[in-house]
């Protein structure tokens, strides 16, 4: 049976924020899950980023699940996009990236962004200085 | 053998001249020894290309009609504030001035998303815009009115061709040498070295070390008043020594300083500049400046020129400062030294600890920049010139005053 792992977006609206979604999906559909930013306001909405794995059929039973609830989800990969033709490969960037999408390589010294590793903390959006880092909803 | 600018620029006018980056020469001058190889290479060309926010620009924008009188009126361009303290229609433009309604600081870390750097950039993009704006900016101007320049109020658009002169006129670009910037305090910083983590959490530093102008001739025996150098993607030249030039710093045993030290007031028409070159810049909590491509050709007229331009990031250092404490508060106070090899390795070691290290100037940037001007030179697009006056140097005296501040009776 194949697995599966991917980085979510999940906008919860208000009135799921008291509700025990994530233990769900860990008690019904056996999924595990790693929290890389959360964010609640107050009679408002909350955001949750997390990557989801399991098999894929609880996976996918586990996003319908979520679906269902009224939680609105997002790819991740999309959100924090690097636009090259304003970057100007300073690497300011580099060291603020608490899970090191950046890296400059070393001969060259060019930055490089990779997607993957990015779980949309938004750092990088304010803190480059040509604002290279743009953000996508 | 010793050469001269006017031997030099016989032969890169045949197409003859031999043209190396401040980066390649090191492997040059190692392979064929020192002597053959300044006898071989006539220019070195070097560049830099950061954040520099004694940035600014000069237009005059021509006549109303019916006239109106800008000077000691007040003019916006894309709501930026320029200055307007001098003849009608002459007004310069500052890389860090902010919108009135800019909120600054006041929402802190303020974002300063759009500035005076970002308007020049917007003026030299034309039509390749790269921000969202239009090739012509608004300008809005009020004005109080004269006998012979009756009119208060204007508001048009304009692009950089309608202005009769549109110059780039920075005080200051191209330091010598600048701070290491970290932060001991544990809160996080937001500085124009960039964003500092707490408990030196990052180092950033911001020369472009082995390629940059000042560190290959670091007692300006080339580079003088007049040299013809990259400005913004176009041509420029040297007008001045630039404001806080200091030469008279710590220097190594290779004449390098080891604190920030020489600078460059630069001029060049912004007409002929690329946008690539002129970058409008944000630093979080800080403001909006700059960034701006400057490359400096080296003509080697001596083994000890040569000499010089074979420095290596491994043998310049820089002083790392506490900008949480240290630099806020005036005090001398540096943390340690450490070499640009070092820093371009990715870590340092501050007070015992492992700290991460980002730069703010573009090594690529400074590499692209060496390379177009050595293309400009051995193309014969591009002579060489004699300075008309040589910067101030160590013997100068020049001392970098603090301003100690007196009550005013």
């Amino acid at each position: 049976m194949a697995t599966v792992s991917k980085r979510l977006v999940l906008h919860f609206p208000k009135r799921l924020t008291n509700e025990p979604i994530v233990y769900k999906l860990v008690k019904d559909f056996d999924l595990e899950f790693n929290i890389l930013k959360a964010s609640v306001t107050p009679g408002e909405e909350g955001l949750l980023v997390m990557e989801l794995a399991g098999e894929q059929r609880s996976y996918d039973k586990g996003v319908k699940y979520l679906t269902e609830t009224g939680v609105k989800i997002q790819s991740l990969s999309q959100d924090v996009v690097w636009n090259e033709s304003r970057c100007t490969h300073c690497g300011a960037c580099i060291t603020l990236c608490p899970t090191g999408a950046f890296s400059v390589e070393p001969k060259t010294r060019k930055v490089t962004f990779d997607n993957n590793k990015c779980v949309v903390c938004e750092l990088c959006v304010k803190a480059c200085p040509p604002r290279a880092m743009e953000l996508y909803f | 053998m010793a050469k001269t600018i006017a031997e030099i620029n016989e032969k890169i006018k045949k197409g003859q001249a031999v043209v190396v980056t401040a980066e390649e020469i090191i492997d040059i001058a190692k392979k064929k020894g020192i002597s053959q190889a300044a006898n071989e290479v006539d220019v070195v060309t070097t560049g830099t290309f950061g954040p520099m926010c004694s940035s600014g620009a000069y237009f005059n924008v021509g006549h109303t009609k019916p006239r109106i009188k800008l000077g000691g009126g007040k003019v916006y361009l894309n709501d930026v504030p320029a200055y307007t303290g001098v003849a009608a229609v002459d007004v310069f433009l500052g890389a860090t001035a902010l919108p009135d309604d800019d909120p600054k600081n006041r929402i802190y870390p303020g974002e300063f998303r759009y500035g005076g750097g970002h308007v020049i950039e917007e003026l030299v993009a034309g039509k390749d815009v790269r921000l969202v704006a239009t090739e012509d900016v608004r300008l809005v101007a009020t004005a109080y009115g004269t006998d012979c320049y009756p009119r208060r109020k204007l508001e048009t658009l304009i692009s950089i061709k309608d202005m009769n002169e549109a110059v780039l006129f920075n005080m200051r670009n191209a330091y010598q040498n600048y701070n290491v910037a970290v932060n001991l305090s544990d809160r996080i910083i937001y500085t124009y070295m960039g964003v500092l983590k707490p408990k030196l959490g990052n180092a950033n530093y911001s020369t472009s070390g082995q390629l940059s102008p000042l560190f290959n001739d670091p007692y300006y025996k080339t580079i003088g008043i007049g040299t013809k150098i990259f400005l913004g993607g176009g041509i420029g030249y040297v007008a001045w020594q630039g404001t806080q030039h200091n030469p008279s710093v710590l220097r190594g045993d290779n004449g390098v300083p080891r604190r920030g030290a020489g600078t460059l007031a630069v001029i060049g028409d912004l007409k002929q500049m690329k946008p690539e070159w002129l970058v409008g810049t944000s630093f979080l909590g800080y403001g909006c400046t700059l960034t701006v491509g400057i490359g400096v050709p080296i003509p080697v007229l001596s083994e000890e020129i040569l000499r010089y331009t074979l420095v290596t990031d491994a043998e310049i250092f820089a002083p790392v400062v506490d900008y949480a404490e240290a630099y806020p508060q005036r005090k001398p106070d540096i943390l340690t030294e450490i070499s640009y090899a070092e820093l371009k390795s990715g870590t340092i070691k501050v007070q015992g600890q492992e700290v991460p290290t980002a730069s703010l100037s573009s090594y690529p940037g400074a590499v692209e920049i060496a390379g177009i001007l050595k293309e400009w030179i051995k193309k014969g697009e591009f002579l060489l010139t004699e300075p008309v006056a040589p910067l101030p140097g160590v013997e100068s005296g020049i001392v970098f005053k603090p301003l100690e501040e007196r009550p005013i009776p």
